[in-house]
């Protein structure tokens, strides 16, 4: 994964809460495989109407270039499935970060193995943000090693897990670092499976 | 003297291999489920060129994209059958045991594990869906992870993740007639938000959750994910015990005995501390239904509608108008008044024998004034339904009796809602379109499905026990 770093382009504030998984990705897309290009189902229902348009009324479809590498949104974004898919929507339209009061469990830790990263903001800040977007695209910068994000004279900061930040800021792949803890894990092996024996008998498997 | 400490934290305590220094745990996993969208994880491992490290901890089951209507692949369109056929090819090439199609196990991940008795207190479970923490109601540690997280437990038999907070949720006191394990999930999500949980591991304790039975804990443990809540967990007691203790997969003889020594040491010490404790008292819980698009949209059947123009707050003034305008419905509009095109009996929340049985119930005798389909958690429970004649019933009330899978919860497999069509749905989700483009999607216990499905409308179930009872 290539490491995380400070970047300023255009983004694109939509002033939904509960954007859910099911709304980034709908799952009648979810056969398709990766080398289509998830970005062609990124807010799908949202952004198209019935006829395959692009709905004019809907902010990202101001994008028409597909620069945009930053969405700020509202509460409980990514809330819902464990679809990865949600996140390769997001990364193949060329977004690198989301912001948003609170985001989903299993959607954070998708974003980050998959190089996005979900920045938390306080809802005040977030009310500037929303503010300072004044409902258009604009350049907005973030800067992960500070922590800080910022639309022309406003800056504002946010969270992230320390070990997410870590990840992010190296590119780092959890199985690698694995792969490095083979002694550990083998010892712990052979003890877990002389404690929870009954695990492990020919009755578990047919 | 030990600290005391809670049933969480003795099994994760119990899988934690190492911790570096950001404070991350790398886990070991017990059980491994894939089902047919792991395909994109599988593709993961072919391009690093890696192996499954623990087939035998590893079991595919086909759920989600299955046809309902058929057992064949020659019935369902090309791309549907070559999901399916994925997971065929990617169990076998990792000599994974597939419980596939023409299983007689075959049915919904979250369902076939505790019936199977794959399922076990203490173990440490996860599986590429968000509501792997049904099997919590075990007493295990059971989440749902992503695509990159699947792959890492199929090539390493571990995960890593950071030791989440710990919420107590007690129900107090007894559960009013007609009200649900269902119930009780919508009614504390609906009080305290869809994202009170996130970031936490829930404990579900009191007197209402020791006396559900352990299917209605699945369902509880199974909506956690809808307050945000990766994990879910409720101790083992007896109840769980004999029924772990019974499966065709359940350790047996003196493997048994020391299974359920352990068992029963898995409870959370007194004074062991939580980071956040909630407490309900279940005997004001109504029979609750969702109006809206978030599971947190939802209120008592008696209730009305949200009206936005009595809303100070503006966001939430707007999101309530924004609900009501997806879902078409009025402003104030009485629940009770909204009338439905169509249900759906089925989903890992509610699908198991006892919810059969409480939907069938209702509709034994009548006639259901719309289309639906009954799509039973398992192939095994479809066959104990119909040993039970509950088939029948359904079939008589007009709907549709159809195999098990995933089916209209999601809508992957071709069983949609047709847009601006209203469901009434003993589902988990009420996203915009969860059921199919469009569609809008009303929760609540598949007794209230059934009874909603006869009154044509959302109707309260307390007034079918008051006929039952003259
Ligand atoms: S029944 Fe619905 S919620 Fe449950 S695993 Fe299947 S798609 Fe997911």
């Amino acid at each position: 994964m290539e490491p995380f770093t400070p970047f300023t382009a255009p983004a694109c504030a939509l002033d939904l809460a509960n954007i859910d998984t099911d709304q980034l990705i709908p799952a009648r897309f979810m056969k398709e495989p990766r080398s289509v290009g998830y970005d062609n189902f990124l807010l799908y229902d949202l952004r198209f109407d019935e006829n395959g348009e692009l709905k004019a009324d809907f902010p990202l479809n101001e994008d028409l270039n597909q620069s945009c590498k930053t969405i700020l949104a509202r509460r409980n974004f990514g809330a819902g499935s464990s679809r990865e898919a949600a996140v390769y929507c997001l990364v193949d339209y060329g977004v690198r970060c989301v912001i948003a009061p609170s985001f989903g469990d299993i959607f954070s830790s998708n974003s980050v193995n998959n190089g996005l990263l979900p920045a938390i903001v306080s809802e005040s800040d977030c009310d500037l943000l929303f503010d300072a977007m004044e409902g258009e695209i604009k350049n907005l910068s973030v800067d992960l090693e500070q922590q800080s994000i910022s639309i022309g004279e406003l800056s504002v900061s946010f969270d992230i897990r320390p070990v997410w930040k870590k990840k992010l800021v190296n590119g780092w792949d959890d199985i690698d670092l694995t792969m490095q803890e083979e002694k550990e894990i083998s010892n712990f092996q052979q003890a877990y499976f002389s404690r929870f024996d009954w695990l492990f008998n020919s009755e578990d498997r047919k | 003297m030990k600290r005391p400490q809670t049933l969480f934290d003795k099994v994760w305590q119990a899988h934690e291999i190492t911790r570096d220094e950001t404070g991350q745990s790398l886990l070991w996993v017990d059980r491994h489920f894939v089902h047919e969208g792991s395909f994109h994880a599988f593709a993961k491992l072919a391009e690093r060129d890696l192996k499954v490290a623990h087939p035998e901890q590893t079991w595919g089951i086909a759920d989600h994209y299955v046809p309902t209507r058929s057992r064949s692949l020659d019935d369902v369109s090309d791309k549907i059958a070559s999901v399916i056929r994925l997971l065929q090819d990617n169990t076998k090439k990792h000599d994974i045991e597939l419980i596939g199609l023409d299983s007689v196990h075959q049915g919904i991940v979250h369902v076939v594990g505790p019936e199977l008795g794959l399922t076990q207190p203490g173990l440490l479970m996860v599986c590429g869906d968000s509501h792997t923490a049904t099997h919590g109601a075990l007493g295990a540690i059971a989440f749902g992870i992503g695509a990159s997280e699947v792959a890492h437990v199929l090539a390493t038999q571990t995960i890593w993740q950071t030791k989440p907070k710990q919420l107590r949720i007690t129900f107090e006191g007894d559960l009013p007639l007609g009200v649900t394990a269902k119930d009780m999930a919508l009614h504390w999500i609906s009080q305290y938000g869809a994202d009170a949980a996130r970031g936490c591991a829930i404990e579900y304790a009191g007197k209402a959750v020791r006396d559900l039975s352990v299917e209605g804990r699945m369902t509880l443990c199974n909506l956690s994910i809808e307050a945000g809540g990766r994990i879910g967990m409720i101790a083992p007691d007896k109840k769980t015990i004999d029924f772990c203790s019974s499966r065709e997969r359940s350790p047996k003889d003196e493997a048994l005995v020391h299974a359920q020594t352990y068992w029963n040491e898995l409870k959370t010490d007194v004074g062991a501390a939580f980071d956040r404790e909630i407490v309900i008292d279940a005997s004001q819980i109504a029979p609750t239904v969702t109006w809206g698009v978030s599971p947190e949209e939802a209120l008592p059947i008696d209730a009305h509608c949200p009206d936005p123009k009595e809303i100070d707050e503006p966001n939430k003034a707007r999101q309530i108008k924004d609900s009501l305008a997806y879902m078409g419905l009025s402003d104030g509009q009485a629940i009770e008044d909204i009338t439905i095109d169509r249900v759906f009996i089925g989903s890992c929340t509610n699908s198991r024998i006892e919810d059969l049985r409480s939907a069938a119930e209702v509709l034994k005798g009548r006639k259901s004034l719309v289309p639906g389909i009954v799509s039973p958690g398992s192939t095994q429970i479809k066959t104990q339904a119909e040993n039970e004649g509950l088939d029948q019933i359904f079939i008589d009330a007009g709907l549709d009796w159809v195999e098990s899978g995933c089916s209209m919860c999601v809508g992957m497999n071709g069983d949609l809602v047709a847009s601006g069509e209203r469901c009434a749905s003993t589902s988990n989700r009420n996203f915009k379109g969860r059921q199919g483009p469009g569609s809008r999607t009303h929760l609540m216990s598949p007794a209230m499905v059934s009874w909603a499905a006869v009154h044509g409308k959302l109707a309260d179930i307390r007034t079918f026990k008051r006929e039952g009872e003259n």
